[in-house]
Formats: C-alpha cells, structure tokens, sequence
C-alpha cells in the first residue's frame, strides 16, 4: 500500500494562556492515490482542525502532513479546500472567482487563452458555465458550492479537501452535489478528503470512514472499509445489505460507544 | 354509512382545461400621458416639501429682517445687493476681485490637493494598523489623540514649517480629514472574514496581490464611510483656514466680504458652500456606490 497523503502522529494542543486543551490525539491515517476517505465525528472532535493542518491553515503541535513522500505545513494549491460556507469572494463573478487560483497556479505553464479554457472547463464539469458572468450574491447556495468546487478542482490539487461542503444546504440540492461530486470522483479519480456529519453521506460517498471519538483529545477510533462498487446509485443502495450493514456500524459508533455528551 | 358516493368532477374538468383556447395576452401598455403623469406626482411629492418649507423660511426671515436697522439683510435685499456676483461668477479683475466661480475653484483646488494626499496616506496607514497588531498597538493612541485636535490649530504650525500660505492651508486638509479615513480602514481590514484570508492563503496569493485582490475590495465599504466622513472635514477645514491665510477662495471671500460690511455676499457665499460641501458628500458616496458594487455579502 503507497502512502499517497500520511498524517504522521499528529497531536494540536490550543493554548490560551495558563490553559491549555488538547484537541487531537495521536492521528495516525494513510490515503493512497485515488481514495475517498471521509472523517465523522460529532461537532467539536477537533475534525475540522484536523482539515485545516491538512491544509496547512494551522499548524499541528507535534508530527505532521506528508504527501507524496514530503511534509507539507503550509497552504498550497495542491490541498486544495472546499470551504463550508463556499468563501467564494463577493466582489468577483463565478468565472473571476474560479480565475484567480487557476492563474496562479498555472502562470508559468498556461498561455492566457488556456487558463481561460481551463476555467470554462471546470465550470462546465460543475454545470456552471452558464452564470459565469454572475456574482456569488445572484445564485442560489448550491450553485455557490458548485462554484467553490469547481474552484478548488480548477487548481488540479493532487488532494481535494472537502470541509462539510453540503451542510449548509437544503436536503434535496444535498442529495443533487452528493451525486456530482460522485460523478467528478470517478471521472477525474481525485484523492478526496471528506469532513462530514451526516452518516448517510459519508457512507455513500466514501472508501473508507474514519470515525472520530469526542473530544477533547479525540482520537482515531475506527476505520471502516465501504465495499460497495462505484458507480453506486443512490436509490438501489437504498436496500443494499452492505450499505446498511456499513450504517449500522457507523451509527453505533457514533450514538452507542461515543455519544456525544452534551456537557462534556 | 350509507352515503351516496359523490362523482369527483376532477376527470371531467381536466380535459376541459386542457382543451381551453389559448390566448394571446398583449402587454397591456399604460397610454404615455399616464406614465408622465405617474412620474411627476412622484416627483412632486419629492419636491414640494422642502419647497414648501424654503418658502416658508425666507417668508419669516424677509418679515423678521425687513424692518428699519435690522442687523442682518433680508432676501430680498440680499438677492439685490448680490445679482453682479450670481449672474456673473466668471469676471476677473485681477488680484482677489474675481467671481465667486474662481474664488470656489481655488478653495476646491486646494481640497482635492489636500485629500488626495490624505486619502492615499490614510488608507496605507489605515492598511498597516489593521494588518499589524503592534502596529496598532504603538500608533493607535497617537491617533486617537491628534484626531481630536481642531483643524484651525494646526494652521500655526504649519505656517511656520512651509513658511507659506498655500502648503500650508493644504496640509491643514491633509490633516483633518486623514483620521477617520486611517481608523475607518483599519477597522475594515479588521474585519476580512477568516474565510478570504483562507482562501488567499490556498491559493498562495503573494502580499502584493493578497492587498489588491483581497483587501482593498473586502474593505471598500468601510474605506468610503472614512472617506465619505474625510471630504466633509476637509471642506470644514478650507473654509476655516483661507479665511486665516488670505488670497483667493470662497473662505477669504467670507471674510473680506465681513471686512467690506458685505453682509449679502456673505450670505450668498455661505449658500455655495453649503451646495458644494453636499456635492462633495454626494460625488464620494456615488464613487463608494459604484466600487462596493456586489460586495454585499451573499
């Protein structure tokens, strides 16, 4: 198995001023090229910290982010993030918005002509193309994520790193990016980190799940295989025996052995 | 129990709904003399008030003023003594005896000097406290005390440093209107969202770049509320100073007029310089308008 992205012993302790809290605990994960992981865990196991010493937007307190053989701690556009709350910059159109990576990180390999190609490429992967001329605040959230998505592929990540795209969404448009995004990962075979909440997501989604104790100092507490085949189609796993099997063991995860307390 | 079953009448209205006759709707467009009619009640409802009250106001003041050794003109005699100087603001007859045009053209010259100058200063000042904790820090209460200096006490000052009127009635506007546009560009740097930064950062925006791309439009909005509240000061500033250091502009104008007992050029002169301070207001509010265009947050 080649270890593509490693998290090596990665613990991150906040410290504010005589306290200090430990957040993460000893995280230990390799991704191999091509992978969909997800990461579940209640609100507040430190997951999304986790993505963001991926990133490199925080740095990890001891061990740390090796991709492709070579520790990475700052951002860069081969981590690329979805961000929850799409950040897409308000002043810009969509296409100025998906420009402004891709003519960073292409400035010296593509001429003008093809970075704007690349642009309306994504675009189209993402079924943008047509409000290119439109600012963030005249299109619906769903298509703001679409955006922030075809953002984050426009800078060919060697990692795409999604933090709860869909949460902020509606149950139906959940559903609709859900099968997009499925659609770009098996056409594009991107390495996919996913941060989710939703336990029907990340079994859908991903090839594996990592599941998160509580925190403070939460931990890796299990990794589950989804060995379902791709393409997967919603409605026939709908009676899957393995998908609900892969359910059922996240749930007792999650609501059995690591229920969130509500004062902890 | 025994109820009759009603027939649905649904399958039978269906198809009839289907079948009905479609039919062209023309775009009922209202006759023009409607439209024009429509247009001036708003603007009428807009206009007559303050009309109304203008009228109402120069009504008292010509009853109050018109009686015998009264200190101050009323209209009347003020729109009398001053027709020369409205319906001819273009003579020039050398020195400082020109029309009212050039004495505002001086005074405007002098403030869009001035705030350009402050402008630029108050925004990278603006820029560097809000960026930099220590620079906040070590600059902030050196602000907070020179802003409340009135602009009429630097004007000593800075006649002794440029030894000069003209510098120095521009320095006095480049000093009064920079504080609220450093404090209001530093409290909009402030507050760029963690998520911009965030998405600089990804993409590796250089710091260049990251200040053109990122900043400046994210802070627009507090950036035009300083500058907005800059060009009135700067206006308050001028009209103070020149009537100190002299020469052509509407300030000197105001005190020469009182120097010659002009009463009625002063009041006319006062009426300018309300119209041009509220164009000033207008004209930057207008500019912020169109460079915060879409940064509303959505």
């Amino acid at each position: 198995m080649t270890a593509y992205l490693k998290l090596d012993h990665i613990d991150k302790i906040f410290t504010r001023g005589a306290a200090t809290t430990e957040v993460l605990k000893d995280i230990n994960l390799t991704i191999e090229k091509g992978e969909y992981v997800s990461i579940i865990g209640h609100s507040g196991c430190g997951k999304s910290t986790l993505l963001n010493i991926i990133a490199g937007l925080t740095t990890a307190t001891t061990g740390g982010v090796l991709l492709e053989n070579r520790e990475v701690n700052s951002p860069g556009p081969d981590r690329a993030v979805v961000f929850q709350n799409h950040s897409l910059l308000p002043w810009l159109t969509v296409y100025e918005n998906v420009k402004l990576g891709v003519d960073k990180v292409f400035a010296k390999t593509k001429t003008r002509a093809e970075r704007d190609a690349w642009v309306m490429h994504n675009l189209n992967l993402v079924q943008m193309a047509h409000a290119r001329d439109k600012r963030p605040s005249e299109i619906s959230g769903g298509m703001k994520q679409r955006v922030g998505i075809a953002r984050a592929l426009a800078m060919e990540p060697k990692v795409l790193l999604l933090d709860e795209p869909f949460g902020a969404l509606d149950a139906l448009t959940r559903a609709h990016l859900q099968d997009s995004v499925m659609a770009l990962h098996q056409k594009l075979g991107n390495t996919i980190l996913m941060i989710t909440h939703d336990v029907d997501e990340a079994v859908l989604l991903s090839d594996r799940i990592v599941m998160m104790t509580n925190g403070p100092s939460a931990r890796i507490g299990e990794v589950l295989e989804v060995p379902l085949a791709r393409p997967r189609k919603r409605l026939e796993l709908a009676t899957n025996a393995t998908y609900l099997k892969c359910r059922q063991r996240v749930l007792e995860f999650l609501y059995e052995r690591h229920r969130f307390v509500e004062a902890a | 129990m025994n109820m009759p079953a009603t027939k649905i009448e649904v399958e039978t209205a269906a198809p009839a709904s289907i079948a009905a006759p479609v039919v062209a709707m023309t775009p009922k467009r209202p006759p023009r003399a409607e439209t024009y009619a429509r247009i001036a009640r708003e603007t009428a409802v807009r206009v007559i008030p303050p009309l109304v009250v203008i009228a109402l106001l120069l009504l008292v003041w010509e009853l109050v003023c018109r009686r015998a050794g009264s200190a101050l003109p009323p209209p009347s005699k003020v729109f009398k003594d001053t027709k020369e100087l409205i319906f001819d603001p273009f003579f020039d007859h050398g020195g400082i005896d020109k029309g009212l045009f050039w004495h505002l053209s001086a005074s405007l010259q002098r403030v869009a000097l001035g705030y350009s100058l402050s402008a630029i200063a108050g925004i990278a000042l603006g820029v560097l406290v809000g960026q930099s904790v220590w620079a906040m820090r070590g600059l902030d209460p050196l602000f907070q005390v020179l802003r409340t200096i009135p602009p009429l006490a630097w004007l000593p000052l800075s006649l002794a440093a440029f030894r000069d009127g003209q510098p120095s009635a521009i320095f006095v506007i480049f000093i009064t209107s920079i504080w609220p546009i450093i404090i209001n560009t530093a409290v909009g740097i402030r507050n760029i969202p963690q998520d911009y930064r965030n998405v600089a950062a990804v993409v590796q925006l250089n710091p260049l770049e990251f200040f053109a791309k990122i900043m400046i439009p994210a802070a627009a909005p507090y950036i035009f509320t300083g500058l907005r509240i800059g060009i009135g000061l700067s206006w308050l500033a001028i009209i103070a100073a020149e009537m100190l250091i002299g020469g052509v502009g509407i300030g000197f104008f105001i005190w020469d007029a009182w120097n010659s007992s002009h009463i009625s050029e002063i009041i006319l002169a006062l009426f300018y310089v309300g119209i041009v301070g509220f164009v000033l207001d207008r004209v930057i509010a207008g500019l912020g308008k169109i460079v915060t265009r879409g940064t509303a947050q959505g």
